[in-house]
């Protein structure tokens, strides 16, 4: 089931008077699984939300959500796609229930079996003791977690999060992750995640685009996305080991193409012109040495994360 | 069967009126999700405080108002028992300093308008809720259509049971029933009235589309309220007389000239259509609008107008009235298609 594509974008560009908020996007979603849109604030995630919801018209280019395009046929694309905004609003006067009820309603959704449905998604999303009380009197979290209810009311096929953990503490956080991951491996939902954290990208997600002022820097599983974003560049190794530098060094001058050394704090850094991590741990087995560290630099998403998004919002 | 005819309104068919109200229903329900949002907007609209507060408002000067004209009319009753459509006149007499029901209606009906829509759009943006609603399956003129009909409901209900209140009362205090034509009069009454507060309620959601915050769309809707109750019949004074200069010595063409240049202008209001068509409807013995030569009205048989033709001689105003409204709808319509929708 895992190469059913739900969503394919074609050369997808969205152009505002005086930027380019999302610039010849190709993306290919999978059925069930959690795609991560991975990008610092203003890098274009939300629009391209926006454009695959048929809630804004791309300048050019198109976009198939469910066999479906957005701009034309909107309604079936959103009868089948729950989507939680970056900042979800309630309507503050009215209790969750009331308020999942008028989801419902807009979704056309039997009135007797929209209850049993409330109940369980309030059970599901921890909000069983509070969805009778007004919505003015929720925290942030659990506004969230209403969102959260409010997608999953149409039972959809996919749901696509725009920023879903911001300001929700450590705890919160983690129980939303867990609930979203179950979501997509027990109910098969695929998840589209868009998020500036990182970690949690990193820690839920099945493949991720990286967002980088409106074009996408690389796309894929977690672990390719390196060879992606730094081709051509050497291979920096780092290593660290309890004997200590100098044994260390003596140990692995056999090995070939290491172009350079240098030594930063605890550990040896080399410049190589590929991968020699295998070769360093076999050799370090060999000889019997306690490898401590063994990194291949610029190669995790935190190096990548570092390059592209420090100072990396839109002027 | 055939289909029935009233006697005062020759030709009309009660089938015109009423089946494109129902195809209009028809329609609201089939339009995906505009059913929902027009009655999740009735609810909130009737439970909310601004509702109450504008009916207590209205309700209040309509029912001291139509008192006060009831004591009135008993005096004059007593006085001349010959007089018909009396039961007219307790809408329109007034009495001991108080302005009659329509000033007061013709007044605060669109400040009903305007606090029904002018936060439509803005607060549900500012919010979030707009992105949230737009996400389900509808379409985006539904959440407009939604938003303009609810309104429109609140304030026919609203109205209609103002005049229900204030007719009964007025029918304890005088004690005279109206004629069938007296019915129809206050009935055609009510619809100018519901037109005249649907121009308000769109000008008051365009003002919502174009203003983010709402204290400024409510700003601007008040100052367009003050314009034309106001402010406009003194401008438009102003600009009549720089136009057409009225000496100490002018021939009575040209009083009739700036007459004409002076009514014609005035009518570009909202508000002079308005209380124009209503006085017409609520005096049948008024036959004309606008400036009259005497030699006009020589020899004319003093008596009331049938219905039809008082409509007829209010047929533009009620055009007028409600093309403003769908011109100002259109533009709604246009902007809020266009609108982007991120809430940040």
């Amino acid at each position: 089931m895992r190469n059913e594509k739900v969503i394919v974008t074609d050369k997808l560009t969205k152009r505002y008077a005086n930027i380019t908020a999302v610039e010849n996007l190709d993306l290919e979603i999978f059925k069930g699984e959690i795609f991560g849109l991975l990008g610092p604030n203003g890098a274009g995630k939300t629009t391209t939300i926006l454009m695959l919801l048929g809630l804004t018209e791309p300048t050019s280019g198109s976009a198939e959500v469910l066999g479906f395009d957005p701009t034309r046929s909107p309604l079936e694309v959103k009868r089948s796609v729950g989507y939680l905004p970056e900042r979800v609003g309630f309507y503050d006067h009215m209790t969750g229930r009331e308020n999942l009820c008028y989801i419902a309603a807009l979704n056309n959704i039997n009135s007797k079996a929209v209850m049993k449905k409330i109940d369980e998604l309030a059970e599901q999303v921890g909000l069983k003791d509070a969805i009778n009380r007004k919505v003015g009197e929720y925290s942030h979290g659990m506004r969230q977690r209403l969102g959260l209810a409010s997608c999953l009311v149409k039972s959809p096929k996919i749901i696509i999060l725009d920023e879903p953990t911001v300001g929700i503490d450590p705890k919160g956080t983690r129980e939303v992750q867990d609930f979203i991951t179950r979501l997509s491996r027990e109910e098969g939902i695929t998840v589209i995640l868009s998020s500036h954290l990182l970690h949690q990208v990193q820690q839920i997600c099945d493949r991720v685009a990286i967002f980088v002022q409106g074009k996408v820097v690389a796309a894929g599983p977690i672990e390719s996305l390196g060879k992606q974003v730094m081709p051509g560049q050497p291979f920096i190794i780092e290593v660290q080991c309890a004997e200590g530098h100098d044994v260390l060094r003596d140990n692995l001058q056999q090995i070939q193409g290491i172009e350079q050394w240098s030594e930063v704090e605890e550990k040896l850094v080399l410049t190589c012109c590929s991968d020699k991590r295998l070769e360093i741990a076999s050799l370090a087995q060999k000889n019997n040495l306690s490898l401590l560290h063994l990194r291949l630099r610029g190669y995790d998403l935190d190096d990548i994360y570092q390059r592209y998004f420090q100072g990396g919002e839109r002027p | 069967m055939r289909e029935r005819k009233f006697k005062i309104l020759e030709g009309w068919k009660v089938s015109r009126i009423i089946k494109p109200c129902f195809k209009l229903v028809a329609e609201l329900k089939s339009s995906p999700g505009m059913w929902a949002i027009t009655s999740k907007e009735l609810g909130d609209h009737f439970t909310s405080l601004r509702f109450f507060i504008m009916f207590l408002l209205i309700g209040l000067a309509s029912l001291s108002a139509v008192y006060v004209a009831a004591l009135t009319i008993r005096e004059a009753v007593a006085a001349a028992p010959e007089i018909d459509f009396v039961f007219l006149w307790l809408f329109n007499t007034s009495g001991k300093g108080l302005p009659p029901f329509t000033t007061f209606v013709g007044f605060l009906a669109p400040l009903m308008g305007i606090a029904l829509g002018f936060d439509a759009v803005n607060d549900e943006l500012n919010r979030g809720t707009m992105s949230s609603v737009l996400a389900q399956p509808v379409y985006r003129d539904a959440f407009i259509n939604g938003k303009f009909f609810a309104g429109l409901i609140t304030t026919s209900l609203m109205l209609m049971a103002l005049f229900a209140v204030v007719g009964g009362l007025g029918l304890i205090l005088i004690g005279v029933p109206p004629v069938t034509e007296e019915v129809l009069r206050i009935l055609f009454y009510l619809v100018l009235t519901v037109v005249y507060v649907a121009f308000w309620l769109s000008l008051a959601v365009l003002f919502s589309i174009f203003f983010r915050q709402t204290a400024t769309s409510a700003l601007g809707c008040i100052g367009s309220w003050l314009f034309f109750t106001i402010f406009f019949g003194l401008l438009v004074g102003l600009v009549s007389n720089a136009l057409l200069p009225l000496g100490s010595d002018a021939v009575p063409l040209e009083v009739l000239k700036h007459q004409k240049l002076q009514t014609g202008l005035l009518r570009l209001s909202p508000t002079t259509l308005y209380y124009e068509a209503a006085g017409m409807l609520l005096a049948p013995y008024q036959r004309l609008l606008g400036p009259v030569m005497l030699e006009q009205i020589e020899g004319a048989i003093p008596g009331p107008l049938p219905l039809g033709q008082s409509l007829a001689l209010i047929w533009p105003h009620f055009v007028g009235l409600f093309a403003a409204t769908l011109a100002i709808f259109a533009v709604c319509y246009i902007k809020f298609m266009k609108m982007e929708i991120k809430s940040s």
